[in-house]
């Protein structure tokens, strides 16, 4: 498979202001040297628990955040240092899903203005044409072009969220960065959702980067899984090897915490102890070796690097 | 209104958003308030008035009725004339249409340059924003009636002129509200999606997050034309304002600086004291109703 975007060494530090000055007094290391590949087609999912950095990560890929140090190489091109016309153009190819569907359309444009707006500024199409593939898209995405001239406001969550889709989609984008975009709807919308956007995935050879803190949700969608912890990749694996045969700690107390619909089976729960560490200061060595049941004293002055294990199977962990 | 109210009501604007039209809902709470419904009337009343002034007025505001001066309201001068023989009744129409415009010019232009200065302040931020807040904050702490006083007599008092002094002074507060909406709106994720869609700055700012901002900059732009109004009556009387022959309210007040008009000829300067009473009264009665009807805590 053909490699569609190459993530190396990404960095985004928070500057932490304090004083009258407001001097810097440090960062918060949100997303901390983090380095993984998308094939083209695939949906790359990224979970991890509040604060971890993951939707830090999603943001910074599509320049939302300036990236405090790495490259993002999007279709042989370095994504960091384009500016001006030359970003504008190449956003058209990397869209986002955002999670909360009241918060991310314009609570003052009509459905049809949002979703022709792209069109209009990237000169897509002309004035009948853009009217046309608005309708036509609302289409696909499970609306009705009676939608057209209607406001936000008279839609429900998962409406709003499948309009949130098709402004994603507008443009043709290559790379859709999926922020959570089912965590704030009902369940029973949640699935339908989730199959709109594999639908769409397999009509348009769409790529996706799913972020979300639902192991679930990301073991449905996603063919390759990565899992964070603050700010750092921690295991990244196709999705059955990743959920059969975690190898990261971190990775194992995660999925050892998913309800299971059987309630005889009796499985072995792994509680973490204490919180996660803040990210403005985070443990020296390895990140997660404060909470880590396996701990050993390597790990607390070495950062393990993120090493393949098996195939495809890439770990950051002194164990293995 | 401060920039903690100014987030509440885009919040919760927001909110009810999902329920009902926000500018329906609105409408439907100012339309409840009886006062701003009485104040919009009589206001609209006077906006006819001035827009109606010539075909209203018995007579040419400046002739000079040679038999006739500082005569009670009779059948032929029906609010009797001024101390020149100028009939009251017709300079009280022909002064409103001066009123309204100082109001509404006034407001129109500070309320562009404090949009576009808190705009650009809210929008790129860092320092930036520092410079212009600076600024904002420089022009805030003039005495102003002081300036104004200054300006005008520098310029030469006119029309026009007030109203641009007027309009240049008025923007600080205009820019500090729309400031901090536009902080707020900005880090909505419908901002984030026109960021990531490619679009420009002043599209961004002026088509997705001004429009949002909309309802505080009206409120305060109501009360802004009540004060340009009062200043501008305060001028024309201390006669820096608008010069006769033109009637102003403010200097057809001027006669009630002697002593024996203001005690025993109160046609002269009753109605235009009135009118100006009854313009500011409706005007902030609106505005009332107005920040009532955005303001989330004031449920009726």
């Amino acid at each position: 498979m053909n490699t569609l975007l190459e993530v190396k060494g990404l960095k985004k530090y928070f500057p932490i202001r304090a004083g009258l000055l407001g001097k810097t007094q440090g960062f918060v290391k949100a997303v901390d040297d983090v380095s993984f590949t998308v094939h083209e087609g695939e949906t790359l999912g990224i979970v991890g628990e509040s604060g971890c950095g993951k939707s830090t990560t999603g943001r910074s890929i599509i320049r939302l955040l300036e990236p405090t140090a790495g490259d993002v190489v999007f279709k042989g091109q370095n994504l960091t240092g384009l500016k001006g016309e030359e970003l504008r153009k190449m956003r058209r190819d990397l869209q986002i899903v955002f999670q909360d569907p009241y918060a991310s359309l314009n609570p003052r444009m009509t459905v049809g203005a949002i979703l022709e707006e792209p069109l209009k500024i990237h000169g897509l199409a002309g004035t009948t044409e853009r009217r046309q593939r608005v309708k036509d898209l609302l289409d696909i995405v499970g609306l009705t072009e009676h939608h057209y001239n209607r406001y936000p406001h008279e839609f429900s969550g998962g409406q709003r969220q499948r309009i949130g889709i098709a402004r994603a989609l507008i443009t043709k984008p290559k790379l859709i960065v999926a922020d959570e975009p089912v965590s704030a709807l009902d369940v029973s919308i949640q699935s339908q959702i989730l199959n709109l956007m594999k639908d769409l995935q397999e009509q348009f050879q769409l790529t996706y980067i799913f972020i979300s803190h639902d192991l679930s949700v990301v073991r449905h969608i996603s063919d390759r899984v990565g899992v964070m912890y603050l700010g750092r990749m921690v295991e990244l694996a196709p999705k059955h090897e990743l959920y059969d045969n975690p190898q990261h700690p971190y990775t194992q107390a995660l999925l050892s915490a998913v309800p299971h619909p059987d309630p005889r089976e009796v499985r072995e729960r792994i509680i973490l102890s204490g919180d996660v560490p803040s990210p403005a200061n985070p443990p020296t060595g390895c990140a997660f070796h404060t909470r880590c049941h396996a701990c050993m004293e390597i790990c607390k002055t070495d950062r393990p690097e993120l090493k393949q294990t098996t195939e495809g199977h890439w770990v950051a962990c002194h164990l293995y | 209104m401060n920039t903690a109210k100014v987030s509440e009501s885009i919040h919760f604007q927001q909110k009810l958003g999902e329920e009902t039209g926000y500018l329906k809902m609105i409408w439907q709470r100012f339309f409840k308030h009886h006062m701003a419904v009485t104040g919009t009337v009589v206001f609209l009343l006077i906006v006819l008035m001035a827009v109606l002034a010539p075909w209203l007025a018995p007579m040419d505001p400046n002739r000079v009725d040679p038999v006739s001066f500082q005569s009670a309201p009779s059948a032929a001068h029906i609010l009797g004339t001024d101390d020149v023989g100028r009939d009251v009744l017709s300079r009280l129409l022909y002064a409103a249409r001066v009123s309204l415009s100082v109001g509404l010019g006034a407001v129109a232009i500070y309320v562009m340059i404090g949009t576009l200065i808190g705009a650009v302040a809210g929008f790129f931020g860092g320092w930036i924003d520092g410079l212009l807040m600076r600024i904002t904050d420089i022009f805030m702490s003039f005495p102003y009636l002081m300036v104004i006083l200054v300006l005008v007599s520098v310029m030469g008092p006119s029309l026009t002129n007030i109203i641009v002094v007027l309009g240049v002074l008025g923007w600080p507060q205009v820019a500090r509200i729309v400031r901090g909406s536009v902080l707020q709106i900005k880090q909505m994720d419908y901002v984030k999606a026109a960021v990531a869609l490619g679009y420009s700055a002043p599209r961004i700012v002026f088509s997705h997050i001004l429009p949002n901002a909309f309802a505080p900059i009206l409120v305060n732009a109501t009360f802004g034309m009540a004060n340009a109004i009062i200043t501008e009556s305060s001028l024309s009387f201390l006669g820096m304002g608008v010069q006769p022959p033109t009637a102003s309210w403010g200097n057809m007040l001027t006669q009630a600086q002697s002593l024996t008009v203001l005690s025993s000829q109160p046609w002269m300067w009753l109605p235009s004291g009135f009118m100006i009473v009854i313009a500011v009264l409706s005007i902030n009665f609106m505005g009332d109703g107005l920040r009532d009807a955005v303001d989330p805590k004031s449920f009726r």
